[in-house]
């Protein structure tokens, strides 16, 4: 597979602070790579050292098999990037913005070209409006269609759905699915948000402190690990005795009334409700619980 | 580099503070026009009070060209003010506003960008210049007529009719000249910062301590005077001079490319390093 993305050894330190700190990641052709971490974690850094906003300490960063920084301006021609939150001339239009970011970046400036990329964010009646006067959720529509401008094949977008409303969020993911189904780009996308990713990546890492904690298939990383869940069952204190009595008592994490908290192995979760069952204990829902920080403290009390 | 820079000047224009400049220049050769209109007189009579009694002087001497020379000396100090208001705002603005991540992901290298900048701002100054120039001329002579020209430079210099709008042309130059090492100052302090008001600030204190200490007469600040840019920024006075001291002309115009050329270069090559965090 073509490799798209190749970061080998990349640090960055602020002073005394280490932002990124050896950092290996790899992004192939058609892949939607999930790019996760805790707020801090190095996500936003990394993403500024690829599109040659800041300069890295140490390490090589080659995309399109090319070193960046010999090769920068024709890299970023294939490049469309969200970095952190769009922010726009506030003083010019939408139709305005891009078309001065169009002409910096050498694409096609014609109005058809920019009222298309407006309308595929759902901005064509706003085209003529001041940004200064767009919410959050239209700026990052527009930024989107800043990205997309120059057909790139390549796109990077950290955070993209930060500040949204749960529509505009589902719409960026059917964006997001969309580019890479059927337009066959490559997305590196920055979030903090573990389902978010889980609903369109392929390929992620997850990174904490500036490290990679860990990176694979989306599948393989959600999948084979140990889970947390949450029992919600009809009889707590037959539960609480049968727990006391059985293995299962080791793994109990914490108790709310009829919630049981526990940290089980993917098969045993299955186990567990099969012998609920068989002592009359009916159980409403099993929850796994996966957020991010939850997912970052199974990898790290494995790793210990 | 052409699209580039028209996008510069086409964000400068759609800027409101881009014309505060104009404005209040436009405002201030108009007072300073009735002021003329109405006493006028009074000036001229004290620049010639001390010959009057030897000379008798002819002809229209309070006219256009006189008022531009006054307008010119009297606002030579707060020009750079209104040149930093935009220079200071080329790179820290777009800090201030977040939209260096915009423009610096652009396949377009940032030796080509701060160009374009810097030359959007050169752009500026000579237009700002010209609008003093032309306006104070204009209105001038509209309203005054032409007639010799009569400056004190040490001593009384009377200019003949024709020999004057050349040193007007030539003054233009040596201010615009001068007001560039203003922008260029302003840029680079703006190029250090995210908020446009820490290079206004800057450098303006930088240009009103300089020529504070360019004009004091105490021997310390005689030694040092050489070193100070501010001393070379009266080029545009030394065209109305008889005869002209060339040498001093050309030392000066030496001395100012000479600033804008490493302000400029100290720009460059701190911007091409800079990490860019907002």
């Amino acid at each position: 597979m073509e490799k798209v993305i190749e970061v080998k050894h990349l640090s960055k330190k602020f002073k005394d602070l280490t932002a990124v700190n050896d950092l290996d990641l790899t992004v192939y052709r058609g892949d939607v790579f999930g790019f996760l971490g805790p707020n801090g974690a190095g996500k936003s850094t990394t993403i500024r050292m690829l599109m040659t906003l800041i300069n890295p300490t140490a390490g090589s960063i080659a995309i399109f098999n090319k070193p960046l920084k010999q090769h920068r301006s024709e890299i970023l021609k294939k490049i469309g990037a969200i970095v952190e939150k769009p922010d726009f001339y506030g003083y010019l239009s939408a139709y305005k913005n891009l078309e001065l970011l169009g002409q910096i970046s050498g694409c096609d400036t014609s109005n058809k070209k920019i009222m298309e990329i407006l309308e595929s964010v759902g901005l064509e009646k706003r085209a003529k409006s001041k940004v200064k006067t767009f919410s959050h959720g239209m700026k990052q529509r527009l930024g989107l269609a800043q990205a997309l401008l120059h057909d790139p094949e390549l796109i990077i977008l950290d955070e993209p759905t930060t500040g949204l409303d749960p529509q505009g969020m589902k719409e960026i993911r059917e964006l997001i699915v969309h580019l890479a189904k059927e337009k066959q780009k490559t997305i590196f996308l920055s979030s903090h948000i573990l389902a978010e990713v889980e609903l369109v990546a392929n390929r992620m890492i997850i990174i904490n402190k500036g490290k990679a904690v860990v990176e694979g298939t989306v599948q393989e990383l959600l999948n084979a690990t140990t889970l947390k869940v949450v029992f919600e069952v009809d009889n707590a204190e037959m539960t609480n005795s049968f727990l006391k009595e059985s293995k299962w008592g080791a793994q109990l994490e914490s108790v709310k009334e009829q919630f049981f908290n526990f940290t089980l192995e993917k098969d045993e979760v299955a186990l567990l409700n099969k012998e609920l069952n068989a002592r009359n204990i009916l159980v409403h829902s099993v929850v796994p619980k996966r957020s991010l920080e939850e997912y970052f403290l199974l990898l790290t009390e494995k790793g210990d | 580099m052409y699209t580039l820079v028209k996008i510069e000047l086409f964000k400068i224009f759609s800027k409101w503070r881009t014309y505060i400049g104009f404005i209040a220049i436009g405002g201030l050769v108009l007072l300073i026009q009735t002021g003329m209109y109405l006493q006028g007189s009074n000036y001229l009579n004290f620049l010639t009070q001390n010959i009057k009694a030897n000379f008798v002087f002819t002809g229209n001497l309070l006219n256009g060209y006189l008022i531009t020379y006054f307008i010119l000396g009297s606002l030579t100090i707060h020009i750079p003010f209104l040149i930093v208001l935009v220079a200071g705002d080329l790179l820290a603005g777009e800090a201030t506003a977040g939209t260096y991540r915009m423009l610096i992901t652009r396949p377009v290298s940032r030796t080509r960008l701060i160009f374009a900048k810097f030359i959007a701002g050169f752009m500026y100054t000579m237009l700002l210049v010209l609008w003093l120039v032309v306006l104070s001329l204009g209105i001038g002579i509209a309203v005054f007529g032409v007639g010799e020209l009569i400056v004190w430079n040490d001593s009384l210099i009377i200019f003949a009719k024709n020999d004057i709008l050349w040193r007007f042309f030539a003054a233009y130059g040596g201010a615009v000249l001068s007001m560039t090492l203003v922008c260029t100052l302003g840029f680079f302090f703006s190029s250090l910062v995210e908020n446009a008001i820490g290079p206004i600030v800057t450098t303006m204190t930088v240009i009103i301590v300089f020529t504070i200490l360019s004009a004091m007469n105490i021997d310390f600040f005689k030694t040092i005077r050489p070193y100070l840019f501010t001393n070379y920024m009266n080029t545009w006075q030394l065209v109305f001079d008889d005869p002209i001291d060339k040498e001093r002309v050309l030392k000066n115009i030496l001395v100012l490319s000479g600033h804008i050329a490493a302000f400029f270069g100290l720009t460059l090559f701190l911007f091409k390093r800079k990490d860019i965090l907002t």
